[in-house]
């Protein structure tokens, strides 16, 4: 099982938690996994081909995996797994 | 009864015990780079008449407590000097007996060496009332009063005087940065009174530039404060961004993010980023060329459906207080050239856990922008990219203020 932190406007959707267990052995299995679990969240993550979303990061342990190898990074028992869509929210409209 | 020493004897027993050097032999190693450590020791006054270029000035009251941030090693060479060689000789013996093992005194002092016309230059000094506000600064050696000189100097522009912008406007005032500038198109409601600090209940209703432009000639009148009372587009982006060091991003929307990575890509300006939503909140640097972009880290935009702003989600109130004000170390820090900044580094601020964490970004070779030269790079309608439908996307105008 690896721990996979939400982003505060997917945390409805997966009851609440602010971070959910999902198993798998590479970041694909671990998004099938939840978006299996947890349909709502899909649109947000993939897009219709499966790909990663362009607006959606995935960081396995810190580290971006777009610049590893994407859904197919691999991820082991320990692997801390954090999902950051772009957010704008600052201070003011500019 | 002691024996009376008169102070002739005294400084000729003094230089017995002290080495000192010439002009033309101390310019000599000043030239080496790295030279010797320079120590004026002359008074304030005297030092602002002129001194010798690459000395540090420490008047000879306070030499014993400030030499040792100044020069670390005590092996390292130091010259002293002082007007005439007097008091640089009485400064050279304390600094041996505080253990600097390779000290000489300029003989003949600043008088000397200015008669044989070696260089010398005015500085150009913070004047006293100056001096007494920025003390703070002044006694860090990493800023000292060349570095306030330099924040003096320097202009920062702040996109939005919201949240984030807040606390940005109000510390870079008091750090005595020269030139504020503000873009913000918005009056103050007093439902941003919750967070965004630099506003006030009386002055609900006004354009936020001016509420922020009261707020900071409050804390220090010697600001300028330029007002951009706009909003971005591509037309005016590049006029109103150039001529500033940096940018500190506090914007709420994906349209003006995205136009402002590409100018400032065009500009060579790092733009200190910063978001928050609800009770999360992120802070990187990008800067030009050096570390990855906002397209490199986010190549589109979410669709509006996707991404709720805070006047939707909600933000708790001192949140952007925190994000907005580790922004403001980061521009300052650039402003100074001190430290690492943020740059391919994206910090994370959990408030409800109180974590940060921090996330390592990369330059993508294939940025629809930033692998492209400067010259290349077209601004585009975003507010068509980001499928929004002008700024706000069923939002009331009265929402659209909030975050
Ligand atoms: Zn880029």
């Amino acid at each position: 099982m690896s721990t996979v932190r939400m982003p505060p406007i997917l945390r409805q959707a997966v009851g609440g938690a602010r971070e959910v267990d999902a198993s798998g052995g590479t970041v694909r299995e671990i998004l099938d996994d939840l978006t299996g679990r947890f349909p709502a969240i899909r649109s947000h993550l993939l897009d219709d081909g499966g790909d990663l979303n362009r607006f959606v990061n995935v960081y396995v342990n810190n580290e971006d995996v777009r610049l590893g190898r994407g859904l197919d990074t691999t991820v082991g028992p320990d692997s801390t797994i954090i999902v950051l869509p772009a957010m704008a929210g600052g201070g003011s409209p500019a | 009864m002691k024996p009376v020493v008169s102070a002739r004897d005294h400084l000729a027993a003094v230089k017995q015990q002290i080495r000192e050097e010439t002009a033309h032999d101390a310019a000599q190693r000043l030239a080496a780079k790295p030279g010797p450590a320079l120590i004026d020791v002359r008074e304030r006054d005297e030092f602002e008449q002129g001194f010798i270029p690459g000395a540090i000035h420490i008047p000879r009251g306070n030499l014993e407590t400030r030499i040792e941030r100044n020069v670390l090693d005590h092996d390292a060479p130091v010259i002293i000097y002082c007007a005439t060689g007097t008091r640089s000789a009485y400064a050279a013996k304390t600094l041996a007996e505080l253990g600097y093992t390779d000290v000489v005194s300029l003989a003949g002092g600043f008088s000397g060496w200015k008669e044989n016309g070696y260089e010398w230059k005015v500085p150009r000094t913070l004047d006293a009332q100056q001096f007494e506000r920025y003390s703070r600064h002044v006694l860090i050696p990493e800023v000292g009063e060349e570095g306030q000189l330099r924040l003096l100097d320097s202009r920062v522009l702040l996109i939005g005087a919201g949240g984030l912008g807040s606390p940005a406007a109000l510390y870079l005032a008091a750090a005595g940065v020269g030139t504020i500038g503000i873009i913000d198109a918005d009056v103050v409601d007093v439902s941003n009174l919750q967070r965004q600090i630099v506003h006030t209940v009386d002055r609900v209703g006004m354009p936020k530039v001016d509420s922020a432009e009261i707020a900071i000639h409050g804390i220090n009148p010697d600001v300028t404060v330029v007002k951009h009372d706009v909003r971005l587009t591509s037309e005016n982006v590049l006029d109103v961004i150039t001529g500033y060091d940096v940018i500190v991003d506090g914007t709420d929307n994906f349209p003006t993010r995205y136009l402002l990575n590409d100018a400032s890509l065009v500009a060579g300006i790092p733009v200190v980023h910063g978001s928050i939503y609800q009770f999360e909140g992120s802070v990187t640097v990008y800067k030009p060329y050096e570390g990855p972009c906002y397209r490199c880290q986010y190549p589109e935009p979410p669709p509006p459906e996707l991404a709720p702003s805070c006047a939707e989600g909600g933000v708790l109130g001192v949140l952007p207080g925190v994000v907005g004000t580790l922004q403001t170390t980061e521009a300052v820090k650039l402003l100074l050239g001190i430290g690492e900044p943020l740059v391919g580094r994206q910090l994370r601020y959990d408030a409800l856990s109180m974590e940060f964490v921090e996330l390592k970004m990369h330059r993508a070779a294939d940025c629809p922008v930033c692998s492209k030269d400067p010259d290349e790079i077209e601004f585009i309608d975003y507010e068509q990219f980001c499928a929004l439908p002008g700024r706000a996307v069923a939002r009331t105008p009265q929402e659209a203020i909030a975050s």
